[in-house]
C-alpha cells in the first residue's frame, strides 16, 4: 500500500535557532504516527509544519490525494492549503478553546464544517450534529449549549466531534489529552481509539505521555532538540529503546 | 469662512470618486478610502455624507431619510447642511430626488434608473461579528469561504426557531461578495435585488466603501428549510392603511397603547394625500 502522507528532509529554523531538523517518515492510511518527546523537542513545530500551518524552511511534504496523485503540500497556494484543512485534514489542538468557536452553541461548532463545505439544511445540520455529540459521549440534549458551559474534557470531546465530522481523510493532534486529569484522558484516549478504528482515519498525534503511545499508536517517533533520534513500532520503542535519549525517556515513566 | 461646493475639497471628491468607480466595478467588494473629518461624530453618517459630497452636482435634488422618516434629526441636519454647503435644490419626495442618502430604510416608492441611494454605513463587514481579525475576514472574502457566516443563521435558528436576525441582514452579491446591506430592515431586502437605481454605502469610520450597481443580483442567505423571509404585520398602517410598508410600532400614552405607522413617512403622507383627493 503506498503511503498517504510522504515526509521528506523537513526543517524548520526560527532564525538560527532550529525549530526541527531533518525530519522524514511516511504515513500509511489507517495509521496513527505518535510524536513524543520533551517539551521544547520540536514536536508541535513539527506537526504544524507537515500541516501546513507553518512553512518549512526546507524539505518537501507530499500528500496523496484520493484520485492517486501526489500533491505538493508546500507549493499550495492559500486557497487550496484551505480546502485542503477544510476538506481532507483536521487539526485536533491541545487547548479546546483554541480550535472551538466559543461564542457559538456546541451544535453550530459541530456544524460549522459542514456549513464551509456547503450543506444548507438545517435539519440535517441537527441530526448530524446530535449523532457526533453522542459518538463523543456528549448529551445530546446539550446541543444548543456554550462551549463555555462545558468541562475540559467535554470541550476536548466536543473539537474532536468538530474535527471529524467532515470525515477527513488524515487528522493532525497536538497533545490532545494534556491538561485533562487522568480517568478524562482515558476515556478520550478509548473514544480517539475507536473512531480512528471505525473511520479509517489516519494521523499524526504529538504527545510527551508515552503510555498514550502505547495506547494508540502502533509507529513512534521520538524527538529530541529537533531531530528525530528513533523511530519504529511502538512496542519495539518502549519495551527495548536503542538510543540513550528513549532509554531516558521511557525509564523515567513512572510504573506502579 | 467659505467651503468649496459640497464642503469637500476637489481632491478629496476625486479621491471619493476613484473608489466609488472600482466599487461599481467589483459589486459588493468594500473599498478602503481615506476618510474625511466629517463635522458631525462618527455613527452620525460620516460615510454617507462624504459620498453624498463626492456625487452632488449643482442640479442634484437632494432627500435625506433616517429609518424612513424625512423630518428626524439627521435627516433634517444633513438636509440642511448640503443645502448651506452645496446650495443643492431638497426634497422630502422620494419621486423628486436624484440623490438620496438614507440611514437604515429604502423608501417605498420604486426607486428609477435616474436615481442613486446613498447609505450610511456603521460597520462595512459582514463577518466580523463572527470573525475579530481584519486579516481574516478579507482572507475570508478572497477566498469567497462564507460558512462561517450560516454559523449565525444556525445560531439564530438554534436559540430563537427562526431565523431571527431582523436588520442588516446579509446578503450575496453577484454570487460572489458576501456583503452588509448596512442596518435596514430585512423587510427591503427584496428591494435590493435588480434594483434599478445605483446602491452605494459609505462606512466612515470604517473608511470603506461599497457598491451594489443596477440591476445586479442580490441574494439573502438562507437554509433550504429555513428560506428567507420578510417580517408582516397583522395591523395595517393607521394614518394611511397601507397594508404592505415597513410599519413602526409607536406607544402613544403612559397605559401602553400601541399604534402602528408607516415608517416612511413621505410615502404615507402621499397616501394621505391621494386619499383626500
Amino acid at each position: 500500500m503506498s503511503a498517504l502522507l510522504q515526509v521528506r528532509g523537513v526543517s524548520r529554523l526560527y532564525g538560527s535557532r532550529i525549530g526541527c531538523e531533518d525530519v522524514s517518515f511516511d504515513l500509511h492510511p489507517g495509521e496513527l504516527l505518535c510524536i513524543v518527546g520533551e517539551s521544547g523537542s520540536g514536536k508541535s513545530t513539527l506537526l504544524n509544519t507537515v500541516a501546513a500551518q507553518l512553512a518549512p524552511s526546507s524539505g518537501s511534504v507530499q500528500y496523496r490525494q484520493r484520485h492517486g496523485g501526489w500533491l505538493d503540500v508546500g507549493g499550495l497556494s492559500e486557497a487550496d492549503r484551505r480546502r485542503l484543512a477544510r476538506e481532507e485534514w483536521g487539526f485536533v489542538t491541545q487547548n479546546p478553546r483554541d480550535g472551538l468557536r466559543l461564542n457559538v452553541s456546541a451544535g453550530a461548532n459541530v456544524a460549522e464544517r459542514l456549513m464551509a463545505l456547503g450543506q444548507r439544511n438545517y435539519r440535517q445540520l441537527r441530526d448530524i450534529a446530535r449523532g457526533w455529540l453522542e459518538r463523543v459521549e456528549i448529551d445530546p440534549t446539550r446541543i444548543d449549549d456554550a462551549p463555555t458551559s462545558f468541562s475540559g474534557g467535554m470541550q476536548q470531546r466536543l473539537q474532536i466531534a468538530r474535527t471529524l465530522v467532515t470525515q477527513p481523510r488524515l487528522v493532525f493532534m497536538d497533545e490532545p489529552t494534556a491538561g485533562l486529569d487522568v480517568s478524562v484522558q482515558a476515556r478520550i484516549l478509548d473514544l480517539l481509539r475507536r473512531l480512528v478504528n471505525e473511520l479509517g482515519l489516519a494521523a499524526v498525534m504529538v504527545t510527551h505521555d508515552l503510555a498514550v503511545a502505547r495506547l494508540l499508536a502502533a509507529r513512534t517517533m521520538v524527538m529530541q532538540g529537533g531531530r528525530v533520534v528513533e523511530t519504529g513500532l511502538t512496542d519495539q520503542i518502549l519495551d527495548d529503546p536503542q538510543h540513550p535519549y528513549t532509554q531516558l525517556l521511557v525509564s523515567s515513566v513512572l510504573t506502579t | 469662512m467659505a467651503y468649496n461646493f459640497a464642503f469637500l475639497d476637489e481632491d478629496t471628491k476625486r479621491m471619493l470618486r476613484r473608489a466609488l468607480l472600482k466599487a461599481v466595478a467589483i459589486p459588493g467588494y468594500q473599498v478602503p478610502f481615506g476618510s474625511r473629518e466629517m463635522p458631525l461624530p462618527y455613527g452620525w453618517g460620516t460615510g454617507g455624507i462624504q459620498v453624498t459630497a463626492a456625487l452632488l452636482g449643482p442640479d442634484d435634488v437632494l432627500k435625506v431619510i433616517d429609518q424612513g422618516a424625512d423630518d428626524t434629526t439627521n435627516a433634517v441636519n444633513i438636509r440642511r447642511f448640503f443645502s448651506r454647503v452645496a446650495g443643492v435644490a431638497t426634497t422630502e419626495h422620494t419621486a423628486d430626488a436624484t440623490l438620496i442618502q438614507t440611514r437604515h430604510r429604502i423608501p417605498e416608492t420604486s426607486l428609477r434608473e435616474d436615481q442613486i441611494l446613498v447609505f450610511q454605513v456603521p460597520e462595512p463587514e459582514p463577518l466580523r461579528t463572527l470573525e475579530p481579525r481584519e486579516a481574516e475576514t478579507r482572507t475570508l472574502h478572497a477566498l469567497a469561504d462564507y460558512g462561517l457566516m450560516h454559523v449565525k443563521l444556525y445560531e439564530d435558528i438554534a436559540q430563537y426557531g427562526h431565523i431571527a436576525t431582523s436588520y442588516d441582514y446579509p446578503v450575496l452579491v453577484d454570487g460572489r461578495f458576501l456583503t452588509s446591506p448596512s442596518p435596514i430592515p430585512k423587510f427591503d431586502n427584496p428591494k435590493l435585488d435588480r434594483s434599478p437605481a445605483l446602491m452605494l454605502f459609505g462606512a466612515g469610520r470604517e473608511k470603506r466603501l461599497y457598491a451594489i450597481p443596477p440591476y445586479t443580483r442580490v441574494e439573502s442567505l438562507a437554509f433550504d428549510d429555513h428560506p428567507f423571509e420578510i417580517q408582516r404585520w397583522e395591523q395595517q398602517c393607521e394614518l394611511c392603511g397601507s397594508g404592505d410598508s415597513y410599519l413602526d410600532e409607536v406607544v402613544v400614552d403612559d397605559r401602553g397603547t400601541r399604534m402602528f405607522v408607516c415608517s416612511d413617512t413621505d410615502f404615507c403622507s402621499g397616501r394621505r394625500m391621494e386619499a383626500q383627493a
